[in-house]
């Protein structure tokens, strides 16, 4: 056995002198040729040299959450590349804190505006005050009733349908039928469309009872662990609960886990898929989860801000919307899935 | 003295949660069960173990801002030293050793350099959020760590279908109540609170003692963060921004402990939180949505606030000095 492999090796090794030293011979003769011939990219100088002192701003609801860090870690290491400069505004879950951002972003005049809307209405007309003065405007994930130069972000009332066809699969005629429905604040893009989409399924699913629909304030964890205890103690045989992201439903999962349902209740989910996403599938918090790609969402986020500061035209003569692929999440496919962390995303 | 029944604050309110109760138990299927109640408890009980310690501050007429900050920096802390396998023992020390020094320094700020605890508290509660927010933990949400399994019943599991929250309500209670009503700085804190000046001149050392009741609302903090945590599993640091702070003064105030300082106890605390429990309770069964439950939270305590002020109208008897 071991002298067929050394056998073998020394053939291979053979074969791999006589290329090594044909090409030396061939490279030496034709150095001189080929260094005539190597030549530039045309495009590559003006492509760098555009994107000095260009200046990128990121308006997040809140940072400190696995979807803000990731998106901008992706931002601020484009900027390192590119050499544009980038910096972070956080409205800490101030949405009055944020539209005063936004207010002297617009006489500030920077390039592009990353922007997370808190809801539907609030930023929309400084948005477009922004992009008259200018400014190309990229709404992120949460967006508002109005387009501007860009959206990147999940289509929430999609993926309010794919939760919802999950849980009218799993409570079917056997089955109580009896849903809760959680929310974030009232009128936030991950409350409205993704009521709407859950709605879309839900009125074709005539087994299907709303027993409580509860927001649970601006995501808080704590507030989605007590509306689900009281809802457990009203109705025992609750079958599905449509939860609304992942680090609100760890309260959502404990108060099933301390009233003893884990796997009775069915739990669905979403977010960003990372770390959190699949270790709540495999300790059984959740059953079903759709992930909207953080680490997808930061490379067509970040390849909209160059398409942005390459930009010519007049702001606001295109608009370009971005749905992230969603992806869905169940106990037997989470091995394959990449949850990321800070540290994977380029 | 003639006894009979004063219809103080107090009283009011155990009225208003006795009758919401006794309407709910009639009128709303499902309200009045043993499993509701004690959910209805559970609910409340880190409301109510705040409430206690704001009670402590604002008895010594001061008031703490900063708790909300209190409860999640320090807890957070101590999840994310335990995560990184800093051990029980250390974690704990280390996030009740933050706790403690914050609330000196609202002691110092209040007692010595003598700035409202309105102000004073507020700033420093926004500075101990801002430490904790920009970059001492990886997150702004910690999850808990499997290290701290052996507190978790804290906040988790329940003693003969009691959870154990709400013993740690009521254990708090208990304390703060017997630490209030029969030790000396207890005693102290009321003759603070109600006459500074006049506490002064009969010994007391007025300043460390205020100094004091701040750290006490601090401990009381990480001990409700810690009950939290071991509950949702995590420990959220954004609640900080959250109107909570809020909650914990509605109840305090509408149990009937006077802002102006000196009055009530921990019995009051345990009323107010009983009503706000209740309606949040009902209200949550009765699936109404989040905007119209903050309006009649608010228009509750308006009745209560308004109630006293038409049964005990405030004159110069009544008044004090200092009165908010």
């Amino acid at each position: 056995m071991r002298t067929r492999k050394s056998g073998i090796g020394r053939k291979m090794l053979k074969a791999l002198a006589t290329v090594a030293s044909v090409t030396a011979v061939l490279a030496s003769g034709a150095s001189k040729v080929l260094a005539q011939q190597s030549m530039d990219d045309p495009a590559r100088a003006a492509y760098y040299q555009q994107f000095k002192g260009k200046r990128v701003v990121f308006v997040p609801v809140f940072m400190g959450l696995d979807l803000t860090e990731g998106w901008s870690r992706a931002m601020k290491l484009q900027s390192e590349r590119l050499g544009y400069q980038y910096e972070v505004r956080n409205s800490n879950f101030n949405t009055a804190a944020g539209a005063q951002t936004l207010t002297s972003l617009i006489s500030e005049k920077p390039d592009v505006i990353v922007v997370q809307n808190p809801d539907v209405t609030s930023y929309a007309k400084l948005l477009q005050k922004a992009e008259a003065a200018g400014i190309h405007v990229i709404q992120l994930n949460m967006k508002t009733n109005t387009l501007t130069y860009g959206f990147v972000g999940a289509n929430v009332v999609q993926l309010g349908e794919l939760q919802a066809e999950a849980v009218v699969k799993k409570c079917g005629p056997s089955t109580s039928g009896k849903v809760l429905i959680l929310d974030g604040p009232p009128t936030s893009p991950f409350s409205a469309y993704m009521q709407y989409g859950y709605d879309n399924v839900l009125k074709k699913a005539p087994g299907i009872t709303v027993v409580s629909r509860q927001s649970t304030g601006d995501y808080e964890s704590a507030k989605a662990k007590s509306i689900t205890q009281v809802v457990l103690q009203q109705h025992p045989d609750l079958c599905g609960v449509l939860g609304v992201w992942d680090n609100t439903d760890v309260g959502t999962a404990a108060a099933i886990k301390e009233a003893g349902k884990t796997g009775k209740v069915f739990v669905t989910t979403s977010g960003g898929g990372g770390a959190v996403s699949c270790k709540g599938l495999e300790d059984g918090s959740w059953d079903f989860y759709v992930s909207y790609d953080v680490p997808g969402q930061a490379r067509d986020l970040t390849d909209l801000v160059s398409a942005a500061l390459q930009d010519k035209e007049k702001v606001g003569t295109n608009k370009i919307v971005l749905y992230t692929p969603l992806i869905s999440y169940t106990k037997d496919n989470v091995k394959e899935q990449s949850c990321w962390v800070l540290d994977n995303i380029h | 003295m003639k006894r009979s029944i004063v219809f103080d604050q107090q009283m009011i309110v155990f009225l208003l949660f006795a009758v919401i109760f006794i309407a709910f138990s009639l009128f709303l299927p499902g309200f009045f069960s043993i499993g509701n109640v004690v959910t209805l408890l559970r609910t409340v009980s880190v409301l109510g173990i705040l409430g206690l310690g704001m009670a402590v501050v604002v008895i010594g007429r001061g008031i703490d801002l900063s708790m909300i900050a209190l409860l999640t920096v320090p807890t957070a802390l101590v999840l994310s030293l335990a995560g990184a396998g800093y051990g029980l023992g250390l974690s704990l020390l280390a996030g009740l050793g933050v706790a403690a020094a914050v609330a000196v320094l609202n002691g110092i700020l209040v007692a010595y350099a003598e700035i409202p605890s309105l102000f004073a508290t507020l700033a420093v509660g926004i500075g101990l959020a801002g430490v904790g927010q920009s970059g001492l933990f990886e997150y702004d949400i910690v999850p808990w760590p499997k290290s701290l399994d052996t507190i978790a019943w804290l906040g988790r599991g329940d003693y003969w279908g009691i959870p154990y929250s709400v013993f740690a309500f009521a254990a708090a209670a208990v304390v703060v109540g017997t630490f209030m009503l029969k030790t000396r700085p207890g005693l102290f804190i009321y003759a603070i609170g109600d006459n500074p000046s006049a506490a002064r001149i009969a010994g007391i050392s007025v300043r460390p003692m205020m100094i004091f009741q701040y750290v006490i609302s601090a401990v009381i903090s990480v001990f409700a963060g810690l009950v939290l945590a071991a509950s949702a599993n995590n420990m959220d640091t954004r609640i900080f921004n959250l109107t909570w702070i809020y909650d914990v003064i509605l109840v305090v105030v509408l149990g009937g402990v006077g802002l102006s300082g000196g009055r009530g106890g921990a019995l009051n605390v345990i009323v107010g939180t009983l009503l706000i429990g209740t309606i949040i309770n009902g209200m949550t069964i009765m699936n109404i949505s989040y905007e119209v439950q903050n309006l009649i939270k608010g228009v509750v305590l308006l009745i209560a606030i308004s109630l006293d002020s038409v049964i005990n109208p405030r004159n110069e008897e009544t008044a004090q000095q200092g009165d908010i």
